[in-house]
């Protein structure tokens, strides 16, 4: 048994404490924010939130989070109250398939807590990990700028 | 998620009554001769492509399915204009058997020329159905009446719903395709960036995947593939992964071998297992990566003269020639393939990111020993493909796995590995050309000749079930064939030449299996015929835009290659500094649809033979534009994803083994080396609307490739380019 701390909320899941974060997220807690895309840590599509840090869960394991407070996609806000950087990819349209999408917000949430106000270069290098294949970069930026002017007003 | 399937019947249901005895009968009174717009002969009648809820609800069927382009959202602003009702009120059936449309596959950017098509006049038809009914009930001439949001209302004010007004059995009925559907001026919908309607679920969290399918006592599954073509599994220790927790199946059929579990890491831990155990007899058979051009070369071949034009002309004063080359190249899609399936009573379901939901049905039947009726494939998004990738292949890998637990569906995901090294590659190409020119400088002959794989090895082609699987098992089925033609795509100059040789080559010994990557052979041969095509104006010392349009009637093409070089500010005659270089690259895809003229810089890093692609000016012309912003993000990402490939891609592999096989080793182009893209649209309301998926790839890699030249002041004639050899060129 391991307690996870998700989305502001404490969840007793019956896993092995060695089970990839990611799988216990997606699995167990029923989350589809986090995604698998290679299960290396090279690509940045199951990014969570750890203490606002943007780690790779597929990199983690369960026990390795406990006491620690996850926060997942779902977390940041919903259909009905998107966070400013969700309602700024919609409309920026900031997906072609979306996979990446995940970890392309979470890690800007990131870079936003502490970058309020980023360069287009500074987001290009916080997002250098995170790959998308359709070619949604530039829509991206627009997207991460639009949500910085957004938290700041 | 609409996971659990439908089925007509309870389709019809849940409609209450709309859709009755629903059958893709062959047409009752339609006609051979009668041809059909776009696909709508493929299911003529009405009720296969709409339906209408007595809450005025429009539920429209289309066999096309959204690969991450936005099709979905296009083909209901298709729908919604023409029957004219709000956006929101259309509901979107994409994609399964039985239910929607057999509309083959989702590819070759002709979703808008044929499944646009086919509802533009479905719906036309069935709102001129919906008024003609309004005019009886309120006995006025048909032409009094307006429709306007789902509601016609006479000019006494009187108003009925198109739920109202749908009765059953009001679209059991034909096509006829005589409605005409609306002029382009009145539209309201078509042609505005009205948002894709699947990114706020994306980006929320929403189940939008077939990885997000969650089904009741649904288990996991992993397959172990051989460590390269031609393996042979020898011996495995079946019993030791069994042994493991939750393990609940481990599947060996020949060479294909999986495993389920309850868990997913549990079916990781139980693939690792396999993996360590089993043993293989591997052949030392593919080529040297190396000289993988010269191999081609060398191999058994099917000469085709694609194109011959012979016409009297000046004398010629010289020849050029050049030979170019690519390698193979993946779609290496961001989610490895995925797949669920249920056995359950001789029946399978399986969902999947399929292309083509009925032609894998017939293939999955072939191999499972199944009537195709007992079978349904329902599409669910993957990450996006171009082209086909490991999809067809992980619904074969579910469905054998399912077959050991019946009764639980199983949802199969591969491994980064798995995709990486398995998926059907883009063939390696050699393109040879040579052009002979007369005193004028001018062209009198131009010579295309080029070798290649097979472009195209989908399920249901020519030869073999095209199912990777399939050839792994104990009594395999033939490795693909595959259908010719892809090869010599846009191998064939639009540029009016007085003379023209272009001759393909197609090998069809594949080293590593190989299909449909994005513009097929387009991508490698635009590169060559647009690169050798600045070459021969360098050499006539003539500017290379001047020279294309010195070559083009088309007012189409010329129009779209003034419109880039305007927006760039093309100038003849700059020369490079020795680091900043620009080219122009120009093509209409296929010789037939979206014409894509791109200008790119590019600046080259002496040292260490880095290339970065710093901007690209895109000009399109897909004829009439049903979503302005969906185009420009198609032709966007087109450009990127193929500086992606220019610059860095080729799968590696040894004489045994593919080697590339995770995104060290395959890289792809990261956040901080995209360029920036402007596109520019040309829109032609009258024109048919033309995919732009793909139009966008082959100009791209030419203008890179011309850009570096010009840096250099050396042709680059190999894909991707090698900063070693950049490096040399610059000493
Ligand atoms: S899935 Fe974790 S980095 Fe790729
Ligand atoms: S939008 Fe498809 S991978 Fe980024």
């Amino acid at each position: 048994m391991v307690t996870l701390d998700v989305n502001g909320k404490k969840h007793a899941v019956d896993v092995s404490p060695d089970t990839p974060l990611l799988y216990v997220l997606r699995n167990d807690l029923g989350l589809n924010g986090p995604k698998f895309g290679c299960g290396l840590g090279q690509c940045g599509t199951c990014t969570v939130l750890m203490d606002g840090r943007a780690v790779l869960s597929c990199m983690m394991t369960a026990a390795a989070v406990v006491g620690r407070k996850i926060v997942t996609l779902e977390g940041l806000g919903s259909l009905e109250k998107p966070h400013p950087l969700q309602q700024a990819f919609i409309a920026e349209q900031a997906a072609q398939c979306g996979y990446c999408a995940n970890g392309m917000i979470m890690k800007s949430k990131e870079l936003l807590d502490r970058t309020p106000d980023p360069s287009e270069v500074q987001i290009r290098s916080a997002l250098a990990a995170h790959l998308c294949r359709c070619g949604t970069h530039n829509n991206i930026i627009r997207a991460v700028q639009q949500a910085a002017r957004e938290m700041k007003s | 998620m609409t996971a659990p399937l439908l089925t007509r019947r309870q389709f019809g249901k849940s409609m209450v009554g709309i859709v009755v005895a629903f059958t893709f009968a062959p047409a009752l009174t339609w006609s051979a001769e009668a041809e059909l717009p776009g696909d709508l002969g493929v299911a003529p009648r009405l009720e296969a492509w709409l339906a209408i809820a007595p809450d005025g609800t429009v539920t429209i069927f289309t066999g096309k399915v959204e690969i991450g382009q936005g099709v979905l959202t296009a083909l209901a602003q298709i729908a919604a204009e023409e029957l004219d009702v709000a956006l929101p009120a259309i509901r979107m059936i994409s994609g399964q058997t039985g239910l929607t449309p057999n509309e083959g596959f989702t590819s070759g950017s002709q979703s808008m020329e044929k499944g646009g098509a086919a509802l533009r006049f479905a719906c036309a038809e069935a709102r001129h159905i919906l008024l003609d009914q309004a005019a009886t009930r309120l006995a006025v001439p048909v032409t009094t009446l307006k429709a306007a949001d789902g509601v016609v209302t006479a000019a006494d004010g009187r108003q009925l719903s198109y739920g109202e007004l749908a009765s059953s059995g009001l679209f059991h009925r034909d096509a006829t395709a005589k409605v005409a559907p609306k002029p382009p001026a009145e539209y309201k919908i078509v042609g505005t960036s009205v948002p894709r309607r699947d990114i706020p679920a994306k980006v929320t969290g929403g189940a939008s995947y077939v990885q997000d399918l969650r089904l009741p006592g649904m288990v996991f599954g992993r397959i172990v593939r051989p460590p390269g073509p031609g393996a042979v599994l020898t011996t495995v220790d079946m019993e030791a992964a069994r042994r493991l927790p939750g393990i609940l199946a481990v599947v060996r059929d020949g060479s294909f071998l999986g495993v389920v579990a309850l868990r997913e890491e549990q079916a990781i831990r139980g693939r690792e297992a396999l993996l360590r155990s089993a043993k293989w007899r591997e052949t030392t058979t593919l080529p040297d990566e190396g000289r993988i051009h010269a191999w081609l070369q060398a191999q058994p071949d099917e000469v085709a003269m694609v194109s011959e034009k012979r016409s009297a002309t000046a004398p010629v004063v010289r020849r050029l020639t050049a030979t170019f080359t690519k390698r193979y190249t993946a779609h290496a899609s961001l989610a490895p393939s995925c797949a669920v399936a249920e056995m359950s009573e001789g029946k399978l379901r399986v969902w999947s990111h399929t292309q083509g939901v009925y032609p894998l049905r017939a293939s999955l039947a072939t191999v499972l020993k199944l009537d195709p009726e007992d079978i349904v494939v329902a599409h669910v998004e993957g990450s996006g493909c171009y082209g086909h990738n490991g999809a067809d292949d992980a619904a074969l890998d579910a469905a054998l796995l399912a077959r050991a637990v019946p009764g639980r569906p199983v949802k199969l995901q591969w491994m980064r590995d798995d995709e990486a090294a398995w998926e059907p590659f883009g063939s390696a190409m050699v393109m040879q050309l040579s052009a002979d020119l007369s005193a004028d400088n001018g062209i009198v002959d131009w010579q295309h000749e080029l070798w290649s794989n097979i472009h195209s090895s989908r399920p249901g082609r020519v030869g073999g079930v095209n199912l990777l699987a399939a050839e792994h098992l104990a009594v395999p089925f033939a490795a693909a064939q595959g259908q010719s033609g892809g090869e010599d795509r846009n191998a064939v100059p639009l540029y009016d030449f007085p003379n023209q040789k272009i001759i393909r080559h197609l090998i069809r010994k594949m080293p590593l299996r190989t299909s449909a990557l994005r513009t097929l052979g387009a991508y490698g041969n635009v590169f060559a015929l647009e690169s050798f095509l600045d070459e021969v104006a360098e050499a006539a010392g003539v500017d290379p835009v001047a020279y294309r349009l010195r070559y083009l009637s088309d007012p189409r093409a010329r129009a779209v290659i003034e419109l880039a070089a305007g927006k760039a500010n093309w100038r003849p005659g700059v020369k490079s500094d020795g680091v900043r270089g620009r080219g122009f690259g120009f093509a209409m895809y296929k010789n037939l649809a979206c014409y894509v003229a791109c200008v790119a810089d590019v600046s080259v890093n002496r040292q260490s033979g880095q290339v970065s692609v710093t901007r690209v000016v895109a000009a399109a012309d897909a004829g009439q534009i049903i979503n302005p912003q969906g185009l420009e993000m198609q032709i966007e990402g087109g450009v990127i994803q193929s500086t992606s490939w220019t610059l860095l891609e080729a799968v590696r592999f040894d004489r045994a083994r593919v080697t590339s096989r995770d995104w060290e080793s395959y890289p792809i182009l990261h956040f901080p080396a995209v360029p920036k893209v402007e596109v520019h649209l040309i829109d032609r309301p009258d024109e048919p609307s033309l995919g732009g998926g793909e139009a966008s790839t082959g100009p791209a890699a030419a203008a890179i490739a011309n850009a570096v030249s010009h840096a250099l002041g050396r042709r680059v004639r190999h894909l991707p380019l090698d900063p070693g050899w950049i490096k040399g060129a610059v000493l």
